[in-house]
């Protein structure tokens, strides 16, 4: 395996996704390296969420090609694929917990599926991940129906690690949650890439976050990468929608302020 | 995926010294509970202890966790442990699982199985007496919405009724001829098979008339209409509620029961009785088409037999059943549909109930209605 390819978490090249006549995703490519935090900005509607969900094969691709872990999902044998599926957590822009599960089970659930470990160390690892999320583990017993939003977020984001993945997948995670628990979210998320040599993938609106947390921010706009490089490269496109994003008023009040 | 972990032990003056190596990740779960439990035993007559991690390949939060608990599990037996050679890049970790698990969740409690026994079947008493309430708030709730419709005509949604009478009525019609249709074939030919026996051929054609015309016309209907379609307004309103659509309404002005509610009970009873007669008139053909090919009889003596069995009055005990049925079928999947709380398995579990429940409340009535027009002589 030569160094380029073992360097990149994922591999998108020249990819083509369509819903009937609309085009989405436009001959789009993007490499992710591995152990960084790359997010990735784009108008709303315009295809952020279509290209998370096609690299993790919920929606199909027209053309291109898409490599996870340097192996090819289309190529792949069915088990392989399921084990590269165990090497990622995703959170869901929803949450989409399983509501018919405690909190703890929902944790839990990945663990059953894929592990042989006894309750007692499947009770303990859940409820670690749960308190590094920021969940009591009073909470644990919980229903998904009794959660606020952003505690729904977080205990997303617990399932999501439940199996230490390598790469993690986020969808607007710090959306709908208190500046506070944004900000520990983002520390958080960066402490676990730190740690644990985590490559996160996070599609996020949050100036903030961009600010603090990504090593690389990619620019989405008219189903291409526009641009894409840490924020100073960002900052310094003259892509009229990058610039109207990165020094419009909302972003300006943030850069103002002291780091 | 990284080297298989090992945990080695060697004793230097009065310290037992784990040395983890290889990779500590989930990829090796199994291998490492048994590794970390087997440690444990053995720490057990030492005073001292550490833990050497400089040979650690890989670590994420399985192995970390399972090194810091041996670690507090030894500590709390009053030893001395310390990690050695602790690379910098895992400090973080261990740190963030050396917060963690601190107080035990706090686990449900064991009650006495009598206990809850007489407990479910206490609350099953409750239950019926809140299904009643529910039952009897929704007769209220659209009886208010009925009388204001009636004073305010033009509130009526006449787009959403004809709607729901298209989806309940007219695209059920060819199911429902169909299953009345096979019905009426074989309560015919049960008829001639047995009645043949003693000669009496000819009485079935009023077993089938009287039988069909006055209960299993609209109570097959019935049935299939609350599994057709009460299921799907219990479903239906059930989702809306998850997704807040109903609260939605209610923060416009808008009366959830007025606009959602009504319209499909409206349909509902006004398919109802058409789908009755059509299912009627379906089975009483097939019993004309059994008794003609099977028990010989042409259909000109069957329909001459049929004018003398049976009495408009029959026909009219059959209909007049049909709205009320519809009313009830209507008033159980709407009551169920609001009662949908946040979780799948409760979308799943009104549903049933709904139909279920609109199935019993169906011939309940039945019963009633047979006493009923007996006691009045029709």
């Amino acid at each position: 395996m030569d160094s380029s390819a073992d360097e990149m978490a994922i591999r998108v090249r020249d990819l083509l996704v369509g819903f009937g006549d609309q085009i989405v995703l436009d001959h789009l490519s993007l490499d992710v390296r591995r152990g960084e935090i790359l997010g990735l900005v784009g108008a709303s509607g315009g295809g952020k969420s279509v290209l998370l969900r096609t690299i993790i094969g919920l929606i199909p691709k027209q053309r291109g090609r898409i490599e996870v872990m340097g192996m090819d999902l289309d190529t792949a044998e069915r088990w392989d694929a399921r084990a590269i599926a165990r090497r990622w957590g995703i959170l869901f822009q929803q949450g989409a917990l399983f509501s018919s599960l405690t909190v703890r089970q929902n944790v839990q659930f990945p663990m059953r599926e894929n592990l042989h470990l006894s309750d007692a160390l499947m009770d303990e690892l859940a409820t670690a991940k749960l308190e590094m999320v920021g969940i009591s583990p009073n909470d644990g017993n919980k229903f998904p129906a009794e959660l606020s939003g952003g505690m729904t977020k977080r205990v997303a984001l617990a399932r999501a690690l439940a199996l230490d993945p390598e790469i993690l997948f986020l969808d607007e995670p710090t959306s709908g949650l208190d500046p506070i628990a944004a900000g520990d979210f983002d520390t958080l998320i960066k402490t676990l890439q730190q740690t644990l040599g985590l490559t996160v993938f996070m599609v996020t609106h949050d100036l903030d976050s961009l600010h603090t947390d990504c090593d690389r921010i990619a620019v989405l706009a008219d189903g291409k990468i526009v641009v894409v490089g840490p924020i100073a490269t960002v900052l310094a496109s003259d892509h009229p929608w990058v610039k109207s994003y990165f020094q419009g008023k909302r972003a300006r009040v943030l850069a103002r302020a002291p780091n | 995926m990284g080297a298989e972990p090992t945990l080695s032990t060697r004793i230097n003056d009065e310290e037992l010294e784990f040395t983890a190596i290889g990779s500590w990740t989930t990829a090796h779960a199994d291998a490492l509970e048994l590794l970390v439990d087997a440690a444990a035993a053995q720490a057990s007559d030492v005073r001292n202890m550490a833990i050497n991690m400089a040979m650690v390949g890989e670590l994420d939060t399985l192995g970390a966790w399972l090194l810091e608990r041996l670690l507090r599990n030894s500590s709390k037996q009053g030893r001395q442990v310390r990690f050695v050679g602790l690379p910098d890049h895992y400090r973080g970790l261990l740190d963030e699982v050396h917060r963690v698990n601190r107080q035990a969740p706090a686990l449900p409690e064991k009650k006495n199985s009598l206990l809850v026994g007489l407990e479910i079947l206490g609350r099953g008493a409750v239950d019926v007496k809140v299904d009643l309430v529910v039952f009897l708030e929704m007769v209220a709730a659209l009886s208010i919405a009925i009388a204001r419709m009636l004073i305010h005509p033009r509130n009526f949604r006449l787009t959403s009724t004809v709607y729901h009478l298209y989806r309940v009525g007219w695209q059920a019609v060819p199911i429902i001829l169909l299953i009345t249709f096979l019905i009426g074939c074989i309560i015919s030919q049960q008829g001639f098979f047995h009645f043949r026996k003693f000669g009496a051929d000819a009485y079935v054609v009023d077993m089938v008339g009287i039988l069909v015309l006055r209960e299993l016309g609209v109570l097959i209907v019935s049935i299939m209409v609350a599994g057709r379609s009460g299921s799907a307004y219990t479903a239906e309103l059930g989702s809306m509620k998850m997704r807040e659509e109903i609260d939605a309404l209610r923060t416009m002005g808008l009366d959830p029961v007025e606009v959602l509610l009504l319209p499909r009970v409206i349909a509902l009873v006004i398919a109802l009785p058409v789908l009755a007669f059509l299912g009627s008139m379906a089975a009483l053909y097939g019993g004309e088409l059994v008794a003609w090919l099977y028990g010989g009889m042409s259909p000109s003596i069957f329909i001459a037999r049929l004018r003398e069995a049976i009495s408009v009055t029959h026909f009219e005990v059959g209909m007049i059943k049909a709205p009320f049925m519809a009313l009830v079928i209507g008033i159980v999947a709407c009551s169920e549909g609001l009662r949908v709380k946040g979780s799948a398995e409760s979308l799943g579990l009104r549903t049933t109930t709904s139909v279920v429940k609109s199935i019993f409340l169906v011939i309940v009535l039945d019963g009633v209605f047979a006493i009923f027009f007996a006691s009045i002589g029709m």
